[in-house]
C-alpha cells in the first residue's frame, strides 16, 4: 500500500525535524534514497525549485515526492503525513504553553538536539558534495567549487537573496554548458 | 457565536494562505508576514506572543511554518481555527508544486536545463552551507555541543547511522547531562 507508506514516511520526517527547513534534509535524504523515490541529484534540483517557489520546503518536497510516486492521492497523503505530527504536537503544547516554555526536560532535550541537528546537516552536506563535484570534466569540477565558495560568501555574508544566487549559478551553468566546459 | 467562529476560520484560512503563497525560502522569511497579518492587521495575538510562538515552534518537531500556523489558529479559534490556519498555509505550496511536478521531470531532459541545474546544485550546496553556519551559531558554545555535533556527524557520515536514532540519542544525552549536572531540577 504505497499511499500508506508515503503517509507514514513523511509522518516520520515531520516528527523528527527540529528547526525546520534544512534541518529536515538528512531525514529526507535517507528516506527518499532508501525508498528509491528520488536520487541525490534530483533531490538537489528540487531543493532549488522549492527555494524558488513559495511555501515551506517540507510541504513542497512531500507534495512533489507524493505526486511523482502516486499522483494526486500520493501528493495528498505525503503532505498530510508531514503536517500531522506538528499539528498534533502544537495542539498539545498550546494547552500547556507556560509549562512547556519553562520545562526543564524540554530545555535539556533541546540542548542535545541543537548540536545533533548541526552534525546531521553537516553529514548531509558531506554526502551531497560528491554529486556536484563528480559531474563533468575536471574544469567543471573546479568551476563548481568556485560557484559554491562564491555562493556561500554572497549568501551568508553579503545577505544576497537565495533566489538570486540560484539564478546566477544557473546562468553560469548554461554559459559553461554551451561553451562545452561541462561535458555532462 | 458559532457563525462568528466560522467567519473567523475563513479569515484564518485566507490569511495563512496568503502567508503561504508569499513566503519564499522557509520559515524565517515567514515570520514578518505572520506578524503583519496576525498581530498588526487582525489583532489575533500580541506582537510579543509571536516571538514566543516561534521559539516554541522551534523546539517542537515539524516545519516552523506549520507549527506557527497551528499555534495562531488554535489561539484564535480553538481546534477548527488550528485546522483552517494549517490548511491555509499548506494549500498554496501544495497546488503550485502539484502543478509543477508534471512538467519538472520532462524539463530536466533539455540540454539548457541540464546545464542550468548543474549550476543550481552548486547554489544549493551553498544554501545548505549557509544554513549550517546559522544553525551552528545558535548552538551553545561549549565542549558538550561540539562533542555531540561531531559525534552525530561521524555516526551518520562514517557509520551510516539513521538520523532518527542519532536525534533520539542526543535528546537523551542532553537530558541525562542536565540531570547529572543539576542533580535535582524538575520543571
Amino acid at each position: 500500500m504505497i499511499l500508506l507508506e508515503l503517509f507514514l514516511t513523511f509522518f516520520k520526517i515531520g516528527a523528527f525535524t527540529f528547526g525546520g527547513g534544512y534541518a529536515m534534509l538528512p531525514l529526507i535524504q535517507e528516506e527518499t534514497l532508501a525508498h528509491g523515490w528520488m536520487g541525490v541529484e534530483e533531490l538537489m534540483n528540487f531543493m532549488a525549485v522549492s527555494e524558488s517557489t513559495p511555501g515551506p520546503l517540507a510541504v513542497n518536497l512531500s507534495t512533489y515526492v507524493g505526486a511523482e510516486t502516486c499522483g494526486f492521492p500520493g501528493a495528498l497523503c505525503a503532505t498530510l503525513g508531514v503536517v500531522t505530527p506538528s499539528f498534533l504536537m502544537i495542539l498539545l503544547v498550546a494547552k500547556f504553553f507556560a509549562a512547556f516554555q519553562e520545562s526543564f526536560a524540554v530545555k535539556a532535550c533541546m540542548d542535545g538536539l541543537r548540536p545533533a541537528v548541526v552534525g546531521l546537516v553537516a553529514s548531509a552536506f558531506w554526502g551531497i558534495l560528491p554529486t556536484t563535484f563528480s559531474a563533468g570534466a575536471p574544469l567543471a569540477q573546479l568551476a563548481a567549487a568556485g560557484l559554491l565558495a562564491l555562493g556561500a560568501f554572497y549568501l551568508h555574508w553579503k545577505k544576497v537573496h537565495p533566489i538570486l544566487i540560484i539564478l546566477a549559478c544557473a546562468a553560469v551553468g548554461v554559459v559553461l554548458g554551451y561553451l562545452g566546459v561541462l561535458s555532462l | 457565536m458559532e457563525k462568528n467562529r466560522a467567519a473567523l476560520c475563513v479569515q484564518l484560512f485566507l490569511s495563512f494562505a496568503k502567508i503561504g503563497a508569499f513566503t519564499f525560502g522557509g520559515a524565517y522569511a515567514m515570520i514578518p508576514l505572520i506578524r503583519r497579518e496576525a498581530a498588526l492587521r487582525h489583532k489575533w495575538v500580541e506582537e510579543k506572543e509571536i516571538l514566543d510562538m516561534v521559539v516554541v515552534s522551534e523546539s517542537t518537531p515539524g516545519p516552523i511554518a506549520i507549527n506557527t500556523a497551528t499555534f495562531v489558529g488554535q489561539r484564535v479559534a480553538g481546534f477548527p481555527g488550528a485546522l483552517w490556519a494549517t490548511l491555509g498555509v499548506v494549500t498554496p505550496s501544495f497546488c503550485i508544486i502539484f502543478l509543477l511536478s508534471s512538467v519538472l521531470r520532462q524539463f530536466q531532459e533539455i540540454a539548457a536545463v541540464k546545464y542550468a541545474f548543474w549550476g543550481v546544485r552548486a547554489a544549493v550546496l551553498s544554501l545548505i552551507f549557509s544554513a549550517l553556519v546559522s544553525m551552528a551559531k545558535q548552538c551553545p558554545k561549549n565542549t558538550f555541543s561540539y562533542v555531540l555535533a561531531g559525534a552525530s556527524f561521524l555516526a551518520v557520515a562514517a557509520f551510516g547511522a539513521s538520523p532518527v536514532v542519532v536525534l533520539l540519542a542526543c535528546a537523551l544525552t542532553g537530558l541525562a547531562a542536565a540531570l547529572l549536572g543539576r542533580g535535582e531540577g524538575k520543571a
